[in-house]
């Protein structure tokens, strides 16, 4: 974010410019300790603690009360969310929520930063519009989806009534069946604005030589894509698409607005799971051993998808 | 492919996606917007309307009466604006100290820079929300700030080190040799050129914590002190529909401050204050 300077010249004769280093350290010591201070103790002791705190609490079976005592366990949680058969629920649906949300922010993002690339009329009002969602407060997202998903007053029905899809209405946030896509959809207007975003910097740096080549070469729209647009964008998609991953996983207020979980724990996401159980039955240990297998999990597809990116690209 | 009705052909195909685009990432804006400017007799018509038939502002001022929601965002101003100015107080010494000194200190910031952004939010917020419990700061407003402080921290940190780098040290030196003080550097060399820094740091201070749900839905538990964003998630109640208006004209005002913080960052990514300060 800051603004590019090329780096200064050293114009000055070699004295002095060798002995202001010294008379810094001189007072600072290395490192300048006073100024880091007042940043690093909120850091340390509010969220490198808590984390490493956590990892603790996952091996007992802390409670929310205050004069509880908590013993150590083990790996006894670890035995229970293995036998946890509302957790593996939990888990499934956070995987379909966090890849499906993910593999269409990517598909969703690439298609429009690919005609935001292209030199057409209405690319401003896209732009514009693509900022709005990215700025918008996680909450108000989802209440914004309530109303469009409203079952009586919803402009979602009332568009299908009009196109005569359906007869009557759908009610998209309390239905079984339904409820998953329909938060998906959610998910992908708020995260593709970003994604966009990021693939349009690196469509604008792919150098147009290749692209010019590649077509003297004869190779067409969907030729070059494949082996001159993807190739140069592989880095761009692999971090773009890990972030996302990781993002969504963490995802929670927006699905909270939109469905507390419900219905019948149908989008009850792992970090739902935790949240209840954690502040509404007040199992600090469990919900802390579900943090640790979420994040192992995050870990392991991370790892997975990252290894199979390398591959390709030898 | 290259005759002309084909390149046309693709041309209308391009703009065919693109109205697919605007029309997916704006309906539902616009959804909310006329649901903020329609009367409760509109609202409860069994065929919802697109465009308010006669726009109204009473949705707004009845917003504007709701004393939960006022008193809300009068918290939630208050928290955003102590969590920026603290943020960014401490946050600007240990900017400038990672861009002008070189020390291993460098090297671990960025990392936890890098971890903050993928950070598995629900393994902190237990051991945190213990932590607080134990300094009494549970349920309590500068509790809040504390954490949203701590969490913006690092993308803050991060954002002013880039703006201390792009001021020169030669500017510094040369004020040196000018007789100018160590203070007196920072002060009329240093502070002018970072303020459109310190200006971004403080919006993105302010956004941030005025957005935050999950931290203040685990810390306040008394609906006396909740902050905007879990005063408008509890604000539809068993009433339902007639309440959707007031609700739709409070989130359109809840929006604002990000909505202007983003079109600023667009416009200040474009300029630089220093680009040209040194010859080349």
């Amino acid at each position: 974010m800051a603004p590019p300077t090329a780096a200064p010249p050293r114009t000055e004769p070699p004295g002095p410019a060798a002995r202001r280093p010294r008379r810094r350290q001189r007072t600072g010591g290395g490192t300048p300790w006073a100024l880091i201070a007042p940043a690093l103790v909120p850091v340390v002791l509010f969220s490198v603690a808590p984390l490493l705190y956590g990892f603790y609490l996952s091996l007992t079976d802390a409670r929310a009360g205050l004069n509880v005592d908590a013993g150590f366990v083990g790996l006894g949680n670890f035995a229970d969310l293995l036998a946890d058969g509302d957790f593996w629920a939990s888990f499934r649906i956070g995987l379909v929520w966090s890849v499906g949300v993910t593999a269409l922010q990517l598909l969703a993002g690439m298609g429009l930063a690919l005609l935001l690339d292209l030199d057409l009329r209405l690319r401003w009002v896209a732009r514009t519009l693509a900022m709005v969602p990215w700025a918008m407060p996680p909450v108000i997202v989802g209440l914004m989806w309530k109303l469009v998903y409203h079952p009586d007053a919803g402009i979602l029905n009332a568009a299908l009534r009009d196109a005569g899809l359906v007869s009557g209405g759908i009610d998209w946030l309390n239905d079984f069946s339904y409820v998953l896509p329909a938060i998906i959809v959610v998910g992908v207007w708020t995260g593709m604005p970003q994604t966009t975003i990021v693939l349009l910097a690196g469509l604008q740096g792919v150098p147009r030589e290749l692209h010019e080549a590649a077509q003297v070469d004869g190779a067409g729209v969907w030729r070059r894509f494949r082996a001159v647009t993807l190739p140069q964008l592989r880095t761009v998609i692999t971090t773009i698409t890990s972030l996302n991953f990781v993002w969504n996983m963490n995802e929670f207020a927006l699905v909270y607005v939109l469905t507390q979980g419900g219905p019948g724990g149908r989008t009850r996401l792992p970090m739902l799971y935790a949240y209840e159980e954690a502040f509404r039955y007040g199992f600090f240990g469990y919900a802390a051993a579900m943090g640790v297998a979420i994040v192992l999990v995050v870990l392991a597809v991370l790892g997975m998808y990252l290894r199979r990116r390398m591959r390709e690209a030898e | 492919m290259s005759t002309r009705s084909g390149r046309a052909a693709a041309r209308g195909l391009q703009y065919l996606a693109l109205c697919g685009y605007l029309v997916f990432l704006g309906f539902p804006l616009v959804w909310l917007v006329s649901t903020a400017f329609k009367t409760p007799q509109e609202m409860a018509l069994l065929d919802p309307t697109w465009i308010p038939g006669a726009p109204t502002v009473q949705n707004f001022a009845a917003a504007f009466g709701e004393q939960d929601l006022v008193g809300a965002a009068q918290r939630s101003l208050v928290v955003a604006l102590a969590s920026a100015a603290l943020v960014v107080a401490i946050a600007l010494p240990a900017a400038y100290a990672l861009a002008r000194y070189r020390s291993r200190v460098n090297s671990a910031a960025l990392g936890w820079v890098l971890v903050s952004q993928v950070f598995p939010f629900i393994l902190v917020i237990i051991p945190l929300f213990m932590v607080l419990r134990a300094m009494g700061l549970v349920n309590t407003l500068p509790g809040l700030v504390i954490v949203h402080v701590t969490f913006c921290l690092p993308f803050v940190l991060w954002m002013l080190q880039g703006y201390v780098r792009g001021v020169p040290r030669v500017l510094e030196e040369a004020a040196a040799v000018d007789g100018a003080g160590r203070w007196r550097t920072v002060l009329s060399v240093i502070a002018p050129l970072l303020a459109p820094g310190v200006a971004a740091s403080l919006m993105f201070g302010f956004v941030s914590s005025w957005n935050e749900f999950l931290f203040a839905l685990i810390l306040l538990k008394d609906p006396e002190i909740q902050t905007l964003p879990l005063a408008l998630v509890r604000f539809t109640g068993p009433e339902g529909v007639v309440r959707l208006g007031p609700l739709a004209a409070a989130s359109v005002l809840a929006t604002l401050p990000s909505l202007l913080f983003f079109s600023f960052i667009q416009r200040r990514l474009k300029g630089g204050a220093v680009t040209g300060a040194v010859k080349g």
